[in-house]
């Protein structure tokens, strides 16, 4: 009986364990299907055209076939690159000061608010930012929909990400070395800067990548607010156009090459998001889940 | 231990169950499939999303007949109903004198309105003042007698028909349009204006009008003096318009006549209406 019930045990135990590789396999397969069939869809048009003509381009006019992505791929990355430098800091900070500085009753509802702030969904931000943020940065600086406008959106909706990942990885500090620095008479800053900081270092990093990723992938608040007129922008009042609203403006009507030359769009982003991975594998020496 | 006897099989079932449903559709297409039920539309883009929907509801009235709706531009939609490769060609715009052996019936008309915010004391622009604004000639409003301030012009995203209608009707290429903002949608448009005193856009007709009467600050331009109103789309008298054709080789019969009357029909007035164009005057 006691053989026949471990017998058991070790099939079911099988069975667990193959039905935890296929669910792997599933998802797996789901993201690979997904990268073939844009780059399925891409090939007539890289055939066609040459994968070259999307960087040398004049311009962007599908129809009357010029292609050049080169703008929105600046766009794209200029976009990203702001938001996340004004997001980083200040949801950082504002995790330091939950974590060491606030009553913990503040804390608390501020936690909540920041939530509160995650939960919002994208069109609401860019809805706000069409009606209230762009008619404010036209009287400042016509027209209004622009680089400024899409990064202030884009970095209010990603400093949840890294305000809550933050806060997250600081609970994560060992107590016992902020004992010990209070047994030393370190500083509160001396100690969330020197010990805190170091500790939390892979937690962090792990925030900034989700914001990056979350900053790219943004489409519809940016679409709603920064003007999409495709071009290298000069200042941060110009209009800009990512990737990402270059396929939602126009898919719906693409047909032949140019519905081709979207999903191009798409293939770089996947690239974009690729080397982001790797830079944070670099960054963390291959120990993130460590 | 015990749980993981209880939760086995319900990985098992899910395992099963997501590798079930990728074979599944291959084996189930085709069971409504009727030999003399299913005809095939294909053409202009703008015309496409409009029967899909007409599609569906027609579908959902008349179980066992299928509609296959294609897109591909008006120039397929003449050549498949001519070569008898679609039963019904859909063409946004007039027959060309070449092309009066084919039968046109019109499902809508489609309007573009150029809008301005109803703050600006601008009340009308010539074409050739709308060209100048559109490729940045003019780029202030006091060359058209309004205030002194930039004007910001407000272009639709490539490949939208309201795009298209306006840039054939005002003889001007894609290209040379020189935007200060791209949009997607009409809804998009009339934000954009109604949020920016300076700026001058085109929607389609239908959307602006319905802007207008539910309080937004924009106003419609008249063009060639013609108000800018879906009755004028209807009648034919606003300039800036063009019919939504169906077109068939002869004269239609059996489910092609059936489908082209439904699509005409007040049946359909509501999702002709969604899309933000003009029912055929009845």
């Amino acid at each position: 009986m006691f053989n026949s019930n471990t017998s058991f045990h070790r099939r079911s135990e099988a069975a667990l364990v193959w039905g935890l590789r296929a669910i792997a396999l599933v998802s797996g397969a789901i993201v690979l299907l997904i990268v073939f069939f844009l780059v399925w869809e891409a090939i007539p048009v890289l055939q066609q055209v040459g994968a070259f003509r999307f960087f040398t381009d004049a311009s962007w006019h599908p129809a009357s076939n010029e292609f050049n992505l080169t703008p929105m791929l600046v766009g794209t990355l200029l976009v990203m690159t702001i938001a996340v430098l004004i997001a980083t800091p200040l949801g950082i900070l504002s995790a330091v000061f939950c974590q060491y500085y606030a009553p913990p009753r503040i804390a608390q509802f501020y936690r909540r608010l920041i939530e509160l702030l995650a939960g919002i969904p994208s069109v609401v931000y860019g809805f706000w930012g069409l009606v209230v943020l762009v008619p404010l940065i036209g009287r400042l600086h016509p027209p209004g929909p622009s680089l400024l406008a899409g990064t202030l959106i884009l970095s209010l909706m990603i400093l949840p990400t890294i305000a809550l990942v933050a806060d997250a990885s600081f609970t994560n500090v060992s107590p016992d070395y902020l004992k010990g620095c209070a047994a030393l008479g370190l500083g509160r800053w001396a100690m969330i800067q020197n010990v805190v900081f170091p500790t939390a270092r892979a937690g962090l990093i792990t925030g900034v990548i989700l914001e990056t990723g979350r900053a790219i992938g943004e489409t519809m608040a940016v679409l709603m607010v920064s003007g999409n007129v495709v071009q290298v922008p000069k200042s941060l009042f110009d209009p800009v156009r990512t990737l990402t609203a270059n396929i939602a403006l126009e898919m719906a009507y693409a047909v032949d090459q140019h519905r081709s030359a979207l999903f191009v769009s798409g293939v770089v982003l996947m690239l974009i998001i690729g080397m982001l991975v790797a830079i944070a594998e670099v960054l963390n020496r291959g120990h993130l889940y460590d | 231990m015990t749980y993981l006897r209880t939760l086995t099989p319900l990985f098992l079932a899910i395992s099963c169950l997501s590798l079930h449903s990728c074979t599944k559709p291959s084996n189930s297409t085709g069971a409504t499939d009727q030999p003399q039920g299913k005809i095939v539309l294909t053409g202009s883009s703008t015309i496409a999303p409009l029967t899909a929907e007409i599609a569906k509801r027609y579908e959902a009235e008349h179980r066992g007949v299928r509609i296959d709706v294609q897109s591909g531009g008006s120039s397929r939609g003449i050549a498949d109903a001519r070569q008898g490769t679609a039963d019904i060609g859909m063409v946004s715009r007039s027959l060309k004198d070449n092309e009066k052996d084919l039968q046109a019936f019109t499902v809508a008309n489609d309007g573009v309105s150029v809008i301005l915010h109803k703050d600006n004391p601008v009340r009308q622009l010539s074409d050739q003042q709308i060209v100048d604004i559109y490729t940045k000639k003019i780029t202030n409003w006091r060359a058209v007698d309004g205030q002194d301030a930039p004007i910001t012009v407000v272009n639709k995203a490539e490949g939208r028909s309201t795009l298209e209608l306006f840039a054939q009707y005002f003889k001007l290429e894609p290209k040379t349009i020189q935007a200060d903002v791209v949009i997607g949608d009409n809804e998009q448009g009339i934000k954009t204006v109604a949020g920016n005193p300076n700026a001058i856009g085109y929607v389609s007709i239908g959307s602006a009008e319905y802007g207008t009467t539910h309080g937004t600050p924009i106003k419609l331009l008249p063009v060639k003096g013609v108000e800018a109103s879906i009755n004028n789309v209807a009648n034919g008298k606003f300039p800036i318009s063009r019919p939504l054709n169906l077109v068939t080789k002869t004269a239609p019969t059996g489910l092609q006549k059936e489908f082209i009357e439904f699509a005409r029909s007040p049946k359909v007035k509501d999702i002709v209406q969604q899309q933000y164009f003009v029912p055929p005057s009845q």
